[in-house]
């Protein structure tokens, strides 16, 4: 297990190292001096100078790079060249927003998805059966961000059971938090939760065949309840992988439904970012939504590992 | 992700023919109304026409007008055309370097050539397709084509997985090695052998990413990334019907159903034709 787990580790180091190279290199080409655009078209060239001196503009590429990759290590993410401030502390107030909106989804999409899945496997071929996979058929089609517009207009602006957009902050309390964020959530949750439960039904189609199913069935337990005790235990390994890989999916999504709802997410900030040219913003937001995704496949992997000793032995 | 054990062949066969036919249906009428707008729509699409704005559906405007009075029929159609267009390209961009990789990483299973893909297609999985669109966007500037080269680049990987899979078992097979006893270059052989023989894998997996790139296009169009105006797209439709949609819902309503039955149909279409080239189904029908 050692050996492997250093292996995956090492692997881990060199995808972060070669995804932040892609990143900063990407970024060094986009054309324009970000000091001349702090500044404005009419500022000084001495001025210009010195800014780019304080930014470190003059550095060569290698050393920036370096600088960059180290700060980002240590919290460090550099100063906003549009609101002069560490871009750490933007990240780390969105993310109080995106977090938890990726978090809720998930939750959301378990919830509904694992019983749906279970319940098309147990009546397979049927009319239940066939009522689950249709809905999931849709529910994968829907864009979310269509369906978010969709609960604004029943639930916000008929209903008005909930806002229509906007974050009242986490300060009002946690309930007032989780309401604000029910509907985006809703809405990001339903395509995953499609997935999801084919996921679900699927491997539970896969555990129904196997000779301990059939064993607990001749021990004299019933259909439910084979699939209750036996079943959806063994079932659960490769949907909780799925589950750990919708996560980095979820926190890239909430980037569009941030929009529909106007939340000061991620989101948000890297299309704020985007339209300023306020670049050291948007490379740090990247990597970190890039940083997620390895991370969570990365974790997913050593859990499997945990759970199949097989795995553990292939090269 | 059903599996073609769960139900009996025969069964299965008649529900494939069903989602087959299904989903060529609404793929096909979608096509054929993105092919029909180059050469006629009800209106001019870019046409503004205020007295007639915000028009529920109507006998003259049958889907009814937006917030300028555009038609909104035409403007379904001529973004249908937009929403192919890049699905397509990107899956081309996918298939067109994915192919070749999974093929070189199969033939050379191994080596540190398969090695070194098979990190690289790990590292790509890693930019989801808004990241990568995000970073181009924000060096080059928003485009329909920087979202065909975000989408495109997403698939890369998925191909190459794909061919690298379906090779492999290919590679152990006894026509193979009299290819290769008969002196054929390993390069040769994934060309002539293997890859006719992954052909129906990577157009199964070809229409799952077509109906992916729909909604990743209408998604990047949404959001501002993808296609601008005036290029009719419907994620651009649906960004412009959010601010109205409790006045007129069916400016939202439209492009977003038309989203959904592409989408439906062309992964019924996938569903179908993967069943159709499986053996096991094969067997039963005959």
């Amino acid at each position: 297990m050692l050996h492997y787990l250093a292996k995956r580790i090492l692997s881990l180091c060199l995808s972060l190292a070669i995804a932040s190279m892609v990143i900063f290199a990407v970024i060094e080409v986009a054309p324009g001096d970000p000091a001349s655009f702090m500044l404005g078209t009419g500022a000084q060239e001495d001025t210009v100078a010195a800014l780019r001196e304080e930014l470190g503009l003059n550095q060569s590429k290698l050393s920036r790079y370096f600088s960059w990759v180290t700060g980002m290590v240590t919290g460090d993410f550099g100063t906003s060249y549009t609101y002069r401030t560490p871009v750490a502390k933007m990240v780390g107030d969105r993310l109080w927003v995106s977090l938890p909106l990726a978090l809720y989804a998930l939750i959301l999409s378990t919830l509904i998805a694992l019983p749906a899945g279970i319940f098309a496997a147990s009546r397979r071929g049927k009319l239940g059966d066939m009522s689950v996979m249709g809905a999931t058929q849709v529910g994968m089609a829907v864009p979310n961000f269509w369906f978010a517009m969709l609960l604004v207009l029943v639930f916000a602006i008929n209903l008005r059971w909930f806002a229509a957009g906007g974050f009242i902050g986490w300060d009002k309390g946690l309930w007032a938090g989780l309401h604000a964020l029910t509907l985006p959530a809703i809405a990001l949750a339903l395509p995953q939760a499609a997935i999801l439960a084919r996921v679900m039904r699927s491997a539970l189609l896969d555990v129904l065949n196997e000779d301990f199913m059939r064993s607990a069935r001749a021990k004299g337990l019933s259909q439910g309840q084979a699939i209750r005790r036996h079943g959806v235990r063994n079932a659960l390994i490769p949907v909780l992988t799925i589950i750990g890989l919708q996560f980095s999916f979820l926190l890239a999504g909430a980037i569009i439904i941030e929009q529909v709802f106007y939340l000061p997410g991620l989101g948000r900030l890297v299309f704020q970012a985007i339209s300023a040219r306020d670049l050291i913003v948007v490379e740090s937001v990247v990597m970190l939504l890039v940083f997620a995704v390895i991370m969570v496949n990365f974790l997913v992997d050593l859990t499997y590992a945990l759970v199949d000793p097989r795995l553990r032995r292939t090269p | 992700m059903s599996s073609a054990t769960d139900i009996p062949p025969n069964q299965k066969a008649r529900a494939m023919s069903r989602s087959l036919i299904l989903g060529g249906m609404l793929a096909g009428i979608m096509l054929i109304l993105a092919l029909v707008s180059f050469v006629w729509t009800p209106f001019d699409h870019a046409v503004m026409n205020i007295p007639d704005k915000m028009q529920p559906p109507n006998a003259v405007h049958w889907l009814g007008t937006d917030h300028f009075g555009r038609d909104i029929l035409s403007m379904v159609m001529v973004g249908a055309r937009t929403s192919l267009a890049v699905a397509c390209l990107s899956v081309g961009i996918g298939m067109s370097l994915g192919v070749p990789l999974g093929l070189a990483a199969a033939a050379m299973r191994g080596s540190w050539l398969d090695e070194m893909i098979m990190r690289g297609n790990d590292l790509v999985f890693a930019f989801p397709s808004l990241v990568i669109a995000i970073l181009i966007t924000a060096v080059f500037g928003p485009s329909a084509a920087n979202a065909i080269i975000a989408i495109g680049i997403f698939n890369i990987p998925v191909f190459a997985r794909v061919a690298r899979g379906g090779s492999l078992s290919l590679w152990a097979r006894e026509f193979i090695l009299a290819a290769r006893v008969a002196g054929k270059s390993r390069a040769r052989i994934s060309v002539e052998h293997i890859l006719p023989n992954i052909s129906n894998l990577l157009i199964v997996q070809g229409t799952i990413q077509f109906s992916l790139g729909i909604l990743a296009e209408a998604s990047l169009s949404y959001i501002g990334l993808g296609a601008q105006p005036p290029t009719p797209s419907w994620g651009r439709m649906l960004a412009e019907a959010q601010t109205m949609v409790s006045l007129a819902p069916h400016l939202a309503i439209v492009p977003g159903l038309a989203i959904i039955l592409t989408v439906v149909g062309l992964n019924l279409l996938g569903d179908g034709l993967r069943d159709r080239f499986d053996p096991r189904l094969l067997e039963g029908r005959a």
